[in-house]
């Protein structure tokens, strides 16, 4: 170390000297470029820009300088140190970059691994067809009612112009319900719901019922004893026939696309006077284009309004109803009515939760 | 009904070349149903007739086989032309006319027939049945021509009736008439506008005397009744074979001439006929209704108990005919009988149906009494059926006839003339109700109302009954016109209020069942006791009280079930049975829970609308049928995977089920220990609304389990969505913007307090402070003692007008712990 009065040129200081200064640079950037990760780069710093660096020593050397030399030694030093903090720096930012990206790189996962811990619902797809067709009809102005599946034989069969003996009652087979005189059945069809509906209802009524309906057919494939039906009522002034095929060809197009229409073939039902049979084309039908047989309809029978207090000479009114696991055999190819019935998951999840 | 076409097409004038398939497109259009048309297999190659000039009789086989030297037809020279022909049937004789293919024919079903050797003997083509022949599906013995109906040689096939076709329909309940060529020609006269000849427009000559002496007691049994005596029938004399193969095409066989002439006018006119042994018959006739006590042995040889109900005819002996339903067997005819009497009567339909169900003889002849037969023919049936029997059955007709009755002519219906056009919202031309009302056979006459309105009044024609009113007259118009020419027109509906809110909740619940994992079933409401008696329900269990289908399809469940797990569960084990292992399924349906003493039923009329109190007693004898929703879960609740293992299903699952329903349908659902079948005694949770119990779940009892094979620690919930009350808006909560305090607090109390209890304990001593109450660890061990758990909840403090101070947190928490104690003995856990 020099004497603070030595009268000898700075660049003579040894800790000053210009190659002395260069050394420093050189070696701190060689050990900045050797340290490998930011720890080691951490643990050579001291030693190039600490206290103890040789920077650092050569910066106390300058007081010690007269005062003509001490500017230019201290521009030295500064321009010694900044060289070396720039490769600090530099390095720094590149061993942090690899770290993040290496950080990055090993927290990357299979993101197409299952994910499915908690198994998916279902919804059958009759309760989606029930919706489907509940929601067309409310657009509409409809109300949709429900009724009692467990019926009064005066509901499912007196009220709706079934006689007492009429051959018709036996055309739908019936459960009773023990003991023979009960007076009660299992319904037939959704019908009663519209009885109910115009006994507590005044006119204008348009509802719509789906629901389910018993018959004692054996299961197989094309049968089954319980299925659903949805059927629709309207009862207001001045309504015809053409009414009923207006709102059936608006019905079978939000079944079927927009190209669908219906088709009417006479036929007779107790509790509609005219009476026919509906037939829908079905664009998309398997085979082709084609008329499906799709349910039954009419004017409602005036003895119908009759018992259910509404006045034939001011109201008229139609109605319509459709099997439900028809609609949906045919429309989504379903080949076995029992798939329907019988409550197999895998049949039930194909048609998911619905929307 | 099957009808041949040839049949129709006598009573019609068709264009030349009218195809089956054109008539059974006009039936469709005017709304006769057809089943089928189908044509006779014309045969090609020779197809002639033979005459059977020796047999003999071969032996030695298991069945009779005969060998025959057919004659069929002459050679060029005039010399006769023989063939041999092995043949198995033995109705017939030296003599006989027969149908022979010859080698070279092909038969239906593509049967071809070449010489070939059999049963020793060389057989030079076959001697053919009717059902051979594809017309009917008579087997039983060969087609044997009436003696003299044709030469040998001659073409057999246009003899036999080849080119025809059969159409089968489907008859609506209401139109009986067209249970008959007579009816069915006439609708398809109306549908094409060709002329009809009516086949009941035959003169009947005057004879007043009466056959036989018949009284009518009932006159709402019979409304006529007519008898005709043949004398000298010959009951062995062959059918001719044109009779014989209508017969056969309508699918009726032939069994003696009487018989096939009565089947053969009933199936021209509709009216059914039954011919009397005259002999048989014991003095004069009454038609009455049956005494009780009577019976009667029909002629099936059934010995039946007569009901009070039942229409008897009577001679006097007693009941020797079920009237319109089964002759009785006392008064057959037989092979002996030459002395017949020929009834035909009208009787009254709704009768008829309950005879045939009640005897369960259903028959051609009851299908069309109950649908109500024509009573103006009855007289010409009569006829009809006397001369054909006179023509084919060497008969002679005595003097006489009987024809009693009080037949009720059918009342006129009066309509606006417009009505038609009103009900279709069609303009129809002028004049066409009139023209449409006129072709159905109806009496016009047109006028004008008080109003100023053009009137029509139709007086239906007597083989219609079910034209009643205006709107029968109106579907009658409308059919003919045709239902094409009704426009589509969409009616405006009054704005409407879309679904209500049960309806909204029960979708929203489906939603989130499904959501939440489980899949939605639809089983059918049946089970039987044995079901209950594996849930190992009390005798008095309220479940049990289930009502019973009369007519089950199995008579192991025939009840109709009280809740949704017979259901859920058996879908379950379907499933398992197929492979699937991890389960969770539900079902919203409806429940049938009839009262302890069922009501009855009451009768009400039709004829106006039921009086209030009427309907209430109506609707108070209707079982409660709540819609419940119901699931069960059975093996893994979460699958394993790499995250690591999964998770069983397990009685918690079963009630959070219940939990995500209520809140869902927005209601606050409490949960307390619950002991009630089918579930574990120690895993049940009963459900409750507003201290009302509204279901049940957790884990099903063991024993259960076993029962019913299912797999161990199946979960089950079955709650009452009716029961839960609507929430129709909720009020909005104040949200506080100032800071919560959160603290803990462990609580050691004794094992049978429940975790709600604490809950609410503590709840009801934090005052309103409290924001949130979480269990967050429950702990057992022994240095909390025998009989003692430990449990710990994570409380979150929070005040909505300011923060809370450390003071008032202590507070709280300390007059939480206080109420904790005092309502079940909680202490702090030190």
């Amino acid at each position: 170390m020099s004497g603070a009065n030595d009268p000898y040129d700075p660049k003579e200081v040894v800790a000053l000297a210009p190659e002395t200064l260069q050394g420093a640079v050189d070696d701190a950037r060689k050990a900045f470029e050797e340290a490998a990760d930011l720890d080691e780069l951490a643990a050579v710093k001291p030693a190039h820009l600490g206290e103890r660096s040789p920077v650092l020593t050569a910066r106390r050397e300058i007081g010690s300088l007269p005062p003509q030399a001490k500017a230019d030694a201290g521009k030295r030093v500064n321009e010694t140190r900044r060289l070396i903090q720039e490769a600090y720096d530099a390095r720094h930012a590149q061993l942090s970059a690899e770290r993040d990206a290496r950080v990055l790189r090993e927290e990357a996962v299979d993101v197409t691994l299952p994910t499915d811990r908690l198994p998916g619902g279902a919804r059958h797809p009759i309760t989606q067809l029930i919706e489907r067709i509940a929601d067309g009809f409310v657009a509409m102005g409809w109300q949709v009612s429900e009724g009692p599946e467990l019926e009064a034989e005066w509901f499912n069969f007196d009220a709706l112009n079934f006689g007492k003996d009429h051959p018709a009652r036996t055309m739908q087979d019936t459960f009773h319900i023990a003991p023979d005189d009960s007076g009660l059945v299992l319904r037939t069809q959704t019908s009663p719901v519209q009885v109910r509906a115009l006994l507590h209802n005044d006119p204008p009524v348009y509802r719509i019922s789906p629901g389910r309906v018993f018959r004692t057919d054996a299961l197989d494939a094309t049968h089954t004893p319980v299925f659903h039906q949805v059927e629709g009522l309207a009862v207001d002034r001045d309504l015809t026939m053409a009414h009923l095929k207006g709102t059936l060809d608006a019905f079978a197009r939000s079944m079927f696309g927009p190209r669908s229409l219906t088709r009417f073939r006479p036929s007779f039902f107790p509790f509609t006077e005219p009476s026919a049979e509906v037939d829908v084309w079905f664009p998309e039908k398997k085979g082709g284009a084609g008329w499906v047989e799709w349910g039954g309809c009419g004017m409602v029978h005036p003895n119908v309004l009759r018992a259910s207090g509404v006045d034939p000479e001011t109201y008229s009114g139609f109605a319509f109803g459709m099997g439900l696991e028809r609609t949906l055999q045919f429309r989504n190819g379903i080949p076995d009515m029992r798939d329907m019935v019988e409550g197999d998951v895998r049949f039930t999840e194909a048609f998911g939760i619905g929307y | 009904m099957r009808i041949p076409v040839s049949w129709l097409a006598e009573h019609l004038e068709l264009p030349e070349e009218t195809s089956a398939e054109s008539l059974a497109e006009a039936f469709v259009r005017i709304g006769l149903e057809v089943e089928e048309v189908t044509h006779l297999t014309p045969i090609t190659g020779p197809l002639v007739v033979g005459r059977v000039a020796e047999v003999e009789e071969l032996t030695g086989f298991k069945k009779p086989i005969r060998y025959c030297r057919v004659e069929v037809g002459k050679s060029d020279a005039g010399e006769e032309l023989f063939r041999g022909i092995v043949c198995g049937a033995t109705n017939f004789s030296a003599g006989s006319l027969v149908v022979v293919a010859l080698p070279g024919a092909v038969l239906p079903g593509g049967f071809e027939i070449s010489e070939r050797k059999t049963y020793g003997r060389v057989s030079e083509g076959m001697i053919c049945s009717v059902r051979e022949l594809g017309i009917g599906e008579d087997h039983e013995g060969i087609l044997v021509l009436p003696p003299g109906s044709a030469d040998p040689g001659a073409d057999a096939g246009e003899i036999v009736g080849l080119d025809d076709s059969v159409i089968e329909l489907s008859i609506t309940p209401d139109r009986g008439y067209c249970f008959s060529v007579r009816g069915l020609a006439r609708e398809l006269s109306n549908a094409l506008d060709v002329p009809f000849g009516d086949p009941a427009n035959r003169s009947i000559p005057d004879d007043d005397r009466p056959s036989r002496t018949v009284r009518i007691a009932d006159e709402t049994a019979c409304s006529r009744f007519v008898l005709r005596r043949l004398t000298g029938v010959d009951p062995t004399a062959p059918t001719p074979w044109w009779m014989r193969r209508r017969l056969a095409l309508a699918g009726i066989r032939s069994i003696s001439l009487p018989v096939d002439v009565t089947n053969y006018v009933m199936l021209e006119l509709g009216q059914p006929l039954h011919a009397w042994d005259a002999l048989k018959l014991d003095g004069d006739v009454v038609v009455r209704r049956a005494s009780a006590g009577e019976t009667l042995v029909t002629l099936d040889d059934v010995h039946r108990e007569l009901d009070p109900d039942d229409i008897v005819i009577c001679d006097d002996s007693g009941p020797v005919s079920l009237a319109g339903v089964m002759g009785g067997a006392s008064t057959e005819i037989g092979q002996d009988s030459n002395d017949v009497l020929l009834e035909a009567a009208n009787w009254d339909p709704a009768s008829i149906a309950r005879m045939i169900r009640r005897h369960r003889l259903p028959s051609e002849a009851g299908k069309r009494f109950e649908r109500g037969v024509d009573p103006a023919v009855a007289a010409v049936a009569v006829e009809r059926a006397a001369r054909l029997l006179v023509e084919y059955g060497e008969a002679t007709i005595a003097a006489g006839r009987t024809d009693v009755g009080n037949v009720v002519p059918p009342a006129p219906v009066t309509m606006p003339l417009a009505l038609p056009d009103r009900i279709a919202g069609v303009r129809y031309e002028r004049g066409v109700t009139v023209q449409r009302l006129t072709q159905i056979g109806c009496r016009i006459e047109v006028g004008t109302s008080e109003e100023g309105v053009g009137v029509v009044t139709a007086t239906p024609p007597t083989w219609r009954p079910d034209l009643t009113q205006p709107a029968d007259l109106v579907e009658e118009v409308l059919r003919l016109e045709g239902y094409h020419t009704i426009p589509s027109v969409l009616p405006a509906a009054p704005a409407g209020a879309g679904l209500d809110q049960a309806q909204l909740r029960e979708r929203a619940v489906s939603r989130a069942l499904a959501h939440d994992g489980y899949v939605e079933v639809l089983p059918f409401p049946f089970t039987g006791e044995e079901t209950f008696e594996a849930f190992g329900l009390d005798e008095d269990d309220p479940r049990r009280n289930a009502l019973r289908a009369a007519n089950a399809l199995e008579a192991e469940r025939s009840l109709i079930s009280t809740t949704l797990l017979p259901g859920l569960l058996e879908a379950l084990q379907r499933n398992l049975s197929r492979g699937r292992r991890d389960l969770a399924l539900f079902h919203i349906g409806q429940v049938v829970l009839p009262g302890k003493e069922q009501q009855a039923v009451p009768e009400l009329g039709v004829q106006k609308r039921p009086s209030e109190e009427e309907l209430a007693e109506l609707y108070a004898a209707l079982p409660a049928q709540p819609k419940h929703v119901g699931v069960v879960l059975a093996g893994q609740r979460e699958r394993s995977g790499w995250w690591g293992a999964g998770r069983q299903a397990g009685w918690a699952d079963a009630i959070q089920a219940a939990r995500l329903v209520a809140d869902t349908a927005g209601v606050a659902l409490s949960v307390s220990t619950g002991n009630n079948p089918p579930w574990h005694p120690g895993r049940c949770a009963e459900l409750l609304v507003d201290d009302t119990v509204v279901g049940y779940a957790g884990e099903l009892h063991p024993k259960v389990v076993e029962a019913l094979e299912l797999p161990k620690r199946t979960c089950a919930m079955e709650l009452d969505l009716d029961a839960l009350p609507l929430s129709e808006s909720r009020p909005a909560p104040r949200v506080s913007s100032y800071p919560p305090v959160r603290l803990d607090v462990a609580l050691v109390v004794d094992e049978e307090v429940s975790a709600a209890e604490l809950t609410d304990a503590l709840r009801s001593g934090a005052g309103e402070l409290i924001e949130e109450i979480r269990l967050f660890d429950v702990f057992t061990g022994e240095q909390l003692g025998e009989g003692k758990k430990s449990l710990a909840f994570a409380l979150q403090l929070r005040a909505p007008d300011r923060t809370l101070t450390q003071q008032e947190a202590s507070e709280v928490r300390e007059a939480a712990v206080a109420a904790a104690h005092e309502r079940v003995g909680a202490t702090l856990r030190g």
